[in-house]
């Protein structure tokens, strides 16, 4: 039987998840309540004597210090309005899987196949509301109906004996495992109906590749060998979907692109990953020579460089978007904990050192209708910064850089970017720790959680755009606690070298991570019978296919599976033999011994038929407004320290562990009061070396509505610029990129397809272009191409967006350099040279506009800056040193003062400008490669020798006033602004979030 | 062996410090700091009583998924030792009536909370004590200033005035059962670190100093012993200069780290008595 545990804080004591609830509904929905109150229900549905669930209730299941509990019986006791809010059957429950294993350590029995614990959290509402306004409440923020259900109860309806019914939302099915054949020799429309309907997002050429696959008679001759007829199988038919996604092969990416650049000259891009990504990469690697750092680009789950002798520095950064859009908080949560598993899964696996993430929202201020299926950006911006904060901080793995960039179409799709760095001894048993390779005859293991419906078709849906019947299975909750053990167990079994490959089970599930390794040896053959499922009922191409979390795919030698198998037990592990590597040419899966796949590696890796894209550049027609220059700089200055995409974010960094491992040297916030904003982060990773690892990051979509080209510079110049200003190495560096596009191809849906892809063009030839010029190999990037809203008449396209990542090194970490000002006294400098460049700039949006002028890179002065930069910091010259870049000059004066408690005095006169500009450019412009430096007087001769010949300009001084002055054009006084005004003004539109 | 101090961490099923608390155990002067993942401990083959000094590290236990370090707290009460017949928790006892040491930070102070270890006014490990939500209703890292009382009989704070730590938590508020509870600990002087201001002159409830809002700004508490000890800020965060988040900027800080003082200030201890 089913008993239900109540668990209530004991009268007095303070109920802060209450309140926040009861301010947060004010917030999102605009309902007063008197007072909200919450309980933790467990409902537990296992064969439990009355005194073991008693101990239950007042042993794990609650405080005696804070709490009561009651089992079937209600606590909930004045209120108005009872919600109680449970996950609906098969998703999820981190709560209840931990519930249930501290009453099996309680019993000293395992539960039963088919029992369990559920929980839920009852909302005791107090104020005037009535059952409409409850389910506006529940649907609209306590809950989330693609993976909850809630019960609503006014207090004249309750049962004070009963309380609530006992509800279990177990997984109930009685489908018989069953494999479908499917007729493919059928009209395009039917193909394309069979694609659609199956969720499968396979185009016509692809489905019709398929279709004469099938009717090969060579084909049919190899299946009836193993007993498979002429028609394929839904499982050979996923596989096909999932393998040949968008996702997981990047067919925009490895389209050929016919590109007419406006002029009328045409070109044929064949890979636009070929032509530029790889390209660049394998081109700076040359021409680094000796000094080449990469180790392993592109091939593995997360790229790989040089550290040291003994160590090597993996990273990826993944996008989580989709997800992210439907269940803010699983999403982004499922984001933080999936990445972590791409540089844990390299190689032969590394251990995680920091996270990094950056999320792009619309305003959480936004007040506009929204079209339908969307989720209100602050609720979005709620959720994710939320899981993000659970995944990262239960991981132990500390966030150290991020961003957060706002701008309202992002409202039809967010994105969310997560990234993850890991350690790896260079050498492992004697060999490179990158490589890997599994061996004919190797047994496939799967490790860690167990198999449900979550997940499925997650690879394909995020290969469309979002749409009425996106699938809610998409969805998935990560589990942090499951996965570090899995990470604990791996580490131990790799120092024993009890494998010989490992990846991770991420899109596609293990369809994608055993195809892949099985490349390797040419082939596998899969049990899916074997693999253990979180509860009965899931067809064989479920079992395949699906996306649930926390799973590793690891290749074992024959003759070590036992003790592999022994020390996962041990560890509280689940490893399970799913089948073996084969040379065979197929991929093989079997169910129950019969086959129920069987299609050559060949087809399914190289089978695809190459999309033909079409792209046509044709620049906007767009110019510079005619603006009258603010009558009050000081309150314009406020005013845009007050944007969004320039405020501080500080009430999301402190929810994010930035200091776990004790290796964060150069924190997120930084300055005399530990708030300013710091422009790069650095690790110190081996507490018995002073090497540094520092992280930075470059993001700039406004760019894009002017030039994706210049976009893609600025984004790369302003990752480098952050990583330079605090010391990282500019010869050793690797750049990751992240593209996140709305649909480029054109359609009906998509009439300016066209154009979308020639922005998609023009950025990867500025990635080419500067990557080159600033030595930066390509590690590794993803690219996700389906950022679209559409429902009914209604789309959202996001702007085009690239996230650049940079990941490098620091010889001593004791020469990083922070942004904050540090002495009354000390000199003011301006590196590079200001243009009349507004063009996108915060400046511009925050008066309405776009302009024209969006900002240009000079990379080979810029190359030279930076490099000087590192010469002077090794010199201890630079006492302060901060990028500039949103809200150009005035902001980074701004920010330099307060972070350091001091004041400025500076001189607009002195900055370095190739023509005249006015002083709203002059203060505001967002030309690149510039960097705000201040240095102690006694070390001026040495500071200005090294810069001899380049733009490099004293503004004025560090005053110990408190007060940023600034002397305009005409010598008068153009900002006189208590720093304490200004921070104000840049610390209060998110402080309250 | 015998002059050596034997330090342990317990990792696993989400503890999260326990790389960096070995290295501030070794930094501090222990010969040996040994990282033991449970599973050694519950299978046999790890043996408590070989060390001296006891460390619970922070992390999230179990996911914190039912309350801060309950799940921990339960499994160390009830998983069996294989072939002893009996639990983690008595060989735990048997360690702490031998005089050794015991200290907990973050998730293991609340899992030492929870068990009873602290601030075990009657010696018979009931829970009186409990760390709970932080007011603010959300995690928090940033750092504070400590207080610590000079009165108290902790060995671990002993020489302090004030130490200055990352608090990196969303469970930190210290809740007793009762006035009386609260009473015995200030009359012992148990609450051995308190949330203060920047000069460690008096306790503060004003946040952020005291960032969750603990009763009587405690932030630290011992038993009457003084062996046992733990602390929701990380002194293992805070054992070189730059981990100081100012140190860019502060010229004088001393090479190592304030937190070090706890590690070397056990270690002492241990060899003085019980080597």
């Amino acid at each position: 039987m089913a008993w239900r545990i109540e668990v209530a804080l004991k009268e007095g004591i303070r109920d802060a998840r209450g309140e926040r609830v009861r301010r947060e509904i004010r917030e999102h929905l605009g309902i007063e309540l008197e007072e909200v109150r919450t309980l933790d229900v467990y409902t537990v549905d296992a064969a439990l004597t009355e005194a073991e669930i008693e101990a239950a209730a007042t042993g794990p299941c609650s405080d005696p210090v804070i709490q009561q509990a009651a089992v079937n019986r209600p606590l909930a006791d004045h209120f108005d309005m009872l919600i109680e809010v449970g996950f609906r059957p098969g998703v999820t429950d981190n709560v209840g899987r931990t519930a249930r294993e501290a009453i099996q350590y309680l019993t000293g029995r395992p539960f039963a196949p088919g029992e369990g614990v559920y929980t839920s959290v009852q909302y005791l509402l107090r104020g005037h509301i009535d059952v409409a306004a409850a389910e506006r409440i529940a649907a609209g923020f306590l809950g989330n109906g693609l993976i909850q259900r809630w019960t609503i109860i006014p207090a004249v309806d309750f049962d004070r004996a009963r309380g609530v019914p006992v509800q279990v939302p177990k997984v109930v099915s009685s489908a018989e495992p069953r494999v479908m054949a499917i007729d493919l020799e059928v009209s395009d429309e039917e193909l394309l109906r069979i694609s659609r309907e199956g969720v499968l997002a396979l185009n016509l050429e692809e489905m019709k590749a398929i279709q004469s696959f099938a009717a090969n008679e060579n084909n049919q001759a190899r299946r009836a060998a193993v007993g498979l007829s002429n028609r394929l199988t839904d499982v050979e038919l996923e596989a096909l979907a999932q393998t040949w996604s968008e996702h997981c092969k990047h067919k925009i990416f490895a389209a050929k692109v016919h590109y007419d650049d406006g002029t009328g000259r045409t070109e044929v891009i064949d890979s636009l990953f070929k032509s530029f990504i790889v390209r660049v990469t394998r081109d700076v690697r040359a021409a680094k020579g000796e000094q080449d750092f990469c180790l392993s680009v592109f091939k593995d789950n997360a790229g790989v460089i040089r550290f040291n002798d003994e160590w090597s520095l993996v990273f990826k950064v993944e996008t989580h978007n989709s997800p992210s859009a439907l269940d803010p908080y699983g999403g982004a949560l499922t984001g933080i904990v999936g990445v972590n598993r791409d540089p844990f899964g390299t190689g032969m696996g590394a251990r995680l050192i920091f996270n990094t993430d950056v999320f792009c929202f619309a305003s959480p201020f936004y007040d506009q209708p929204l079209p339908p299926r969307l989720l209100h950006p602050r609720r979005i911006f709620e959720g994710v910064v939320e899981g993000v904060e659970h995944g990262g901080n239960k991981s132990g793995v500390p966030t150290v850089n991020g961003s957060l960039v706002f701008d309202d179409r992002f409202a039809g799709k967010p994105l969310v970017y997560c990234g993850t760095a890991a350690l790896m001894p260079a050498r492992i048993h004697g060999r490179p720790g990158h490589v890997k390779r599994a061996l004919t005859g190797d047994r496939i293991l799967m490790v860690g959680g167990r198999i449900g419906k979550d997940g499925i078709h997650g690879a394909t849906f995020s290969s469309e755009e979002l749409h009425e019947g996106s699938p809610a299975t998409a969805v998935q909750i990560g589990d942090p606690i499951t996965q570090r053990r899995m990470f604990d167990f791996l580490l131990v079994a790799r120092d024993r070298g009890l494998y010989n490959s490992i990846t991770d089970n991420g899109a596609g599930g293990l369809s994608s991570s055993v195809g892949e390794m099985a490349e390797d040896t040419g082939g596998f053959e899969l049990h899916l019978d074997r693999a253990p499922l979180k509860y009965p009922g899931l067809q064989p191409w479920e079992i395949l296919i699906s996306e649930a979390q926390e799973r590793m795919t690891v290749a074992v030698p024959p003759e070590k599976v036992d003790e592999f198998i022994t020390l996962a037990r041990e560890m509280d592990v689940e490893a399970t033999d799913l089948g073996q590597f084969t040379d065979s040419g197929y991929y093989h899966c079997l169910y129950g011994g019969q086959t129920v796949c069987y299609l050559p590696m060949e087809f399914l890796h190289q089978g695809v038929p190459q999309l033909q894209l079409q792209a046509r550049w044709q620049p906007p027609v767009l110019q510079e407004p005619e603006l009258s220059q603010p009558l009050d700089m000081d309150a314009t200055l406020r005013h845009l320290l007050g944007s969004l995409n320039i405020c501080s974010k500080e009430s999301v960094v402190r929810r994010y562990d930035h200091e776990v491992q004790g290796a964060t040297v150069l924190k997120p916030l930084v300055g005399i009061a530990n708030d300013g904003p710091a422009d790069a982060a650095m690790i110190r990773p081996l507490p018995d070396s002073f090497e540094g690892v520092v992280v930075a990051h470059g993001i700039c979509p406004r760019y894009s509505d002017i030039d994706t080209y210049h976009m893609m510079a600025c984004a790369i110049d302003e990752g480098l610029r952050n990583y330079v200003a605090v010391g990282g190495d500019i010869e050793h560096v690797a750049g990751l990129d992240n593209f996140c596009w709305c649909d480029p191809v054109q359609s009906d849906r998509t009439p300016d397809g066209e154009y979308k892809a020639a922005q998609l063009v023009r950025a990867n030839q500025a990635l080419y272009d500067y990557c080159l010029a600033f030595g930066v190999p390509l590690i590794s990037g993803k690219d996700s191409m389906k950022n679209d809203y559409q429902i009914g008449d209604t789309k959202i396209s996001i702007p085009p967006t690239v996230l650049f990542s940079v990941i490098g090194k620091i010889d001593d970490i004791r020469r990083g350099v922070t942004m904050d000002a540090k002495r009354p006294g000390d000199l003011v400098y301006l590196l590079g040279v200001t243009h009349d460049e507004l063009g996108g700039s915060e400046y511009y949006a925050m008066r309405g506009h776009l302009g024209r002028n969006v900002p240009r890179v000079d990379a080979a002065g810029a190359l030279q800056r930076y490099r000087t930069v590192n010469r002077a910091q090794q010199r201890g010259l630079l006492a302060s040193c901060h990028d500039l870049s949103d809200g150009g000059l005035g902001v980074a004066l701004a920010e330099t003062a307060f972070a350091g408690g001091l004041g400025l005095h500076v001189d607009l006169r002195r900055v370095p400008v190739a023509a005249e500009l006015r002083e709203e450019a002059l203060l505001f412009s967002e030309s690149a490669s510039r960097l705000l430096v201040t240095v102690r007087p006694e070390q001026q001769a040495a500071f200005e020798e090294l810069f001899t010949g380049q733009s490099c300009a004293l503004l004025g001084e560090v005053t110990a006033d408190q007060e940023l002055r600034v002397v305009g054009l005409r010598g008068e006084i153009l900002i006189r602004s208590a720093i304490d005004d200004l921070k104000e003004a840049w610390q209060s539109p998110l402080r309250e979030m | 062996m015998s002059k050596h101090v034997r330090a342990i961490v317990i990792a696993g099923n989400g503890t999260n410090c326990e790389r960096e608390t070995a290295h501030a155990m070794r930094l501090g002067g222990a010969e040996v700091a040994d990282i033991v993942h449970i599973s050694e401990l519950l299978a046999g083959r790890v043996l408590l009583e070989d060390y001296h000094f006891l460390h619970l590290a922070g992390g999230f236990l179990d996911g914190d998924d039912l309350g801060s370090a309950k799940a921990g707290a339960n499994r160390l009460l009830h998983a069996p030792v294989k072939g002893s017949g009996e639990h983690l928790s008595d060989h735990l006892r048997r360690f702490i009536a031998d005089g050794k040491l015991v200290m907990g930070v973050c998730n293991g102070f609340q899992l030492m909370v929870k068990m009873g270890l602290l601030p075990a006014l009657d010696g018979d490990f009931r829970q009186t004590t409990t760390l709970t939500f932080n007011d603010c209703g959300r995690f928090q890292d940033r750092w504070v200033y400590l207080k610590a009382d000079p009165a108290s009989p902790c060995i671990f704070t002993r020489g302090l005035q004030g130490i200055y730590l990352p608090m990196r938590h969303g469970e930190g508020k210290l809740v007793v059962d009762s006035e009386e509870t609260l009473a015995r600990i200030e009359n012992q002087h148990l609450g051995v670190l308190k949330y203060s201001d920047s000069e460690y002159l008096a306790p503060t409830m004003e946040f952020p100093l005291n960032p969750n809002g603990s009763t009587a700004a405690i932030a630290g508490l011992c038993d009457a012993t003084g062996r046992l000890f733990g602390l929701m800020p990380h002194p293992e965060a805070y054992v070189h200069r730059t981990q100081h988040p100012r140190w860019t900027r502060e010229e004088n800080l001393p090479e190592a780290g304030m937190g070090l003082w706890l590690y070397q200030n056990a270690i002492r201890f241990i060899r003085e008595e019980l080597l």
